[in-house]
């Protein structure tokens, strides 16, 4: 059908989600309220919006740890240049700017001078941190400046009783789902995957192919943290502290396969949905929070497994 | 078609090429054999562009021709490498049309893949190419014959005039073998020109007019495949017999 026929991971990990949710519907009188779903699905939509771009540089054999750190300078810098009285566009363009420039650098480094992606993004993860610190001096940002309800409304509000960034996530989804189907970049991202050095004989520009994920996985992260700022009201340093295990664990249990050339758009929400769903869950069983960073890291380990399990079966078949 | 005029090719101190003179025309099969190091290699990649030459000439339709792997390329040479360079996670029809994939305008502005029309003419290169490969299945999932056929097929594509074809049979079985020597005696027919390397002696003589035998660096013959035999090419080869 496509260049790529895929499995349908993602189908498997929105059964999972269904069934964890109906179970929990039973066993958790709260779980089921309107309130606990819009949370449970606006929290997922800024991890999932990030994890539609994580996947596209999983699936060139890439991967991005800077897009926590990124949503903070992104989040920082928007948050002051609304604070300094500027309207919301200026702001927003000056966040993503700023994110954009880091997905440049990612892409640069990765693509044209063929560094290590767990090297420079780790790297860039501790550069766009510090660069947040070092911008707000390590102030939190409460004053939003004249476009504060706008900004609250953006991230905050709601639409037909879905939270906005949810909606978002939704045509963000389609989008990606249409892009990864019928663009010509897209194919590219699955082939660099698939085989670097074939690709490039083939006259593919893989540079220019890497550059332009990780510039998309930043921006992802910036328009995530634009959004958060308008839930949470305020600014802090910590935006997006940690965030790229959550979304990496949501690209990976979604479908991307960390050796590159697999990987999707409805993956990646699912995967989302389903960490999300997980955490929720564990909070209203009642298990101590500070358990949620080993599910979390414990479910990029396990869909690891599983991968490793089905390929195994995939050769002997 | 393809001339080589006393091309060498020099590494450092090794000389991998020496005064190599090569000629090959339309519809022509030329093994090119040698032990391992003989320059075989070497001289495929000068030809397809991706070496240039230390000495000497590549002449394409008698025009002294600069070769990078794009011009090659424009000028209908295609290079099929031993490791098939082909992603397995993708389709048939997608390593066929990989970096020359067609597309269509949405809406009469976006331009999208035409995934109909490449695997129409997929379907239609495996079934010129005499292959049972099927356009939509993933090359991760083929056999060594199919990959061969894909390759091929790939090369086919830009409708070129010479083939290089590296190592095209090691790694596969005998019934696959059988194929892609199929696979060869189409393009022939096609008028394709093809510059096969291989170290198995039985395609060379099942499939080529005339055989180039390389040792250490230097051309030691030159014959029709009909003038010759199995035995002399390996005393040729192993240098028993020094030059014919």
């Amino acid at each position: 059908m496509t260049g790529l026929r895929r499995t349908p991971q993602s189908l498997w990990v929105m059964l999972t989600v269904a069934a964890l949710a109906g179970v929990m519907s039973l066993v958790s009188e709260p779980f089921a309220s309107a309130d606990n779903i819009f949370n449970v699905s606006r929290n997922f939509a800024f991890i999932g919006l990030i994890a539609l771009g994580q996947t596209a540089v999983i699936a060139t054999g890439g991967i991005d740890l800077s897009v926590g750190s990124v949503m903070g300078l992104a989040g920082i810098v928007t948050g002051l240049v609304l604070g300094s009285g500027q309207p919301l566009a200026l702001a927003a363009a000056a966040g993503l700017g700023c994110a954009l420039l880091c997905g440049l650098v990612n892409g640069a480094l990765v693509g044209y001078l063929r560094l290590s992606p767990f090297v420079v993004t780790l790297g860039m993860l501790s550069i766009a941190r510090s660069l947040a610190l070092v911008v707000s001096n390590n102030r939190m940002i409460h004053d939003l400046g004249p476009d504060e309800d706008l900004v609250l409304a953006l991230g905050g509000g709601r639409l037909l009783g879905v939270a906005n960034p949810v909606w978002l996530l939704m045509i963000a989804a389609l989008g990606a789902a249409a892009w990864f189907r019928y663009s010509r970049l897209a194919r590219y991202v699955l082939a660099v995957g698939g085989n670097e050095v074939s690709t490039r004989l083939a006259g593919v520009p893989v540079a220019r192919v890497k550059l332009t994920v990780y510039a998309l996985s930043s921006l992802l992260a910036g328009v995530s943290a634009i959004l958060m700022i308008g839930w949470l009201g305020a600014v802090t340093n910590a935006l997006g502290q940690g965030y790229e295990l959550r979304v990496i664990a949501s690209a990976v249990i979604g479908g991307a396969n960390l050796m590159g050339g697999e990987g999707g758009a409805f993956g990646a929400v699912a995967g989302a949905a389903l960490i999300e769903l997980i955490r929720n869950s564990l909070l209203l069983l009642g298990v101590d929070p500070y358990w949620q960073g080993a599910f979390v890291g414990g479910s990029i380990i396990v869909a690891m497994l599983v991968e490793r399990v089905r390929r195994a079966g995939q050769t002997a078949g | 078609m393809l001339e080589l005029r006393s091309v060498g090719m020099r590494f450092g101190a090794v000389e991998a090429l020496v005064d190599i003179d090569l000629e090959l025309g339309a519809s022509e099969v030329v093994g090119l054999m040698g032990d391992n190091g003989a320059g075989k290699s070497t001289l495929l990649k000068i030809v397809a562009g991706n070496f240039a030459p230390t000495s000497g000439v590549v002449l394409w339709d008698g025009v002294e021709a600069d070769l990078t792997p794009l011009s090659a390329r424009e000028l209908g040479i295609e290079a099929v490498y031993q490791d098939l360079a082909l992603c397995d996670n993708l389709s048939a029809t997608a390593n066929v049309f990989l970096g020359r994939e067609l597309r269509r305008r949405l809406f009469g502005v976006l331009p999208v893949l035409d995934h109909a029309a490449m695997r129409r003419k997929s379907a239609e290169l495996f079934a010129e190419l005499g292959s049972d490969t099927r356009a939509d299945d993933l090359v991760r999932q083929m056999s060594g014959g199919q990959r061969q056929a894909v390759a091929i097929a790939r090369a086919r594509l830009s409708s070129p005039r010479l083939v290089l074809l590296d190592e095209p049979t090691a790694a596969i079985s005998v019934r696959q073998i059988a194929e892609v020597l199929e696979l060869i005696r189409g393009l022939k027919e096609q008028g394709v020109g093809i510059l096969l390397i291989s170290h198995r002696m039985s395609d060379v003589f099942a499939v080529a007019d005339r055989i180039v035998v390389l040792r250490r660096g230097r051309k030691v013959a030159n014959k029709l495949t009909a003038d010759s035999s199995p035995e002399e090419v390996t005393a040729l080869i192993t240098g028993a017999i020094e030059a014919a």
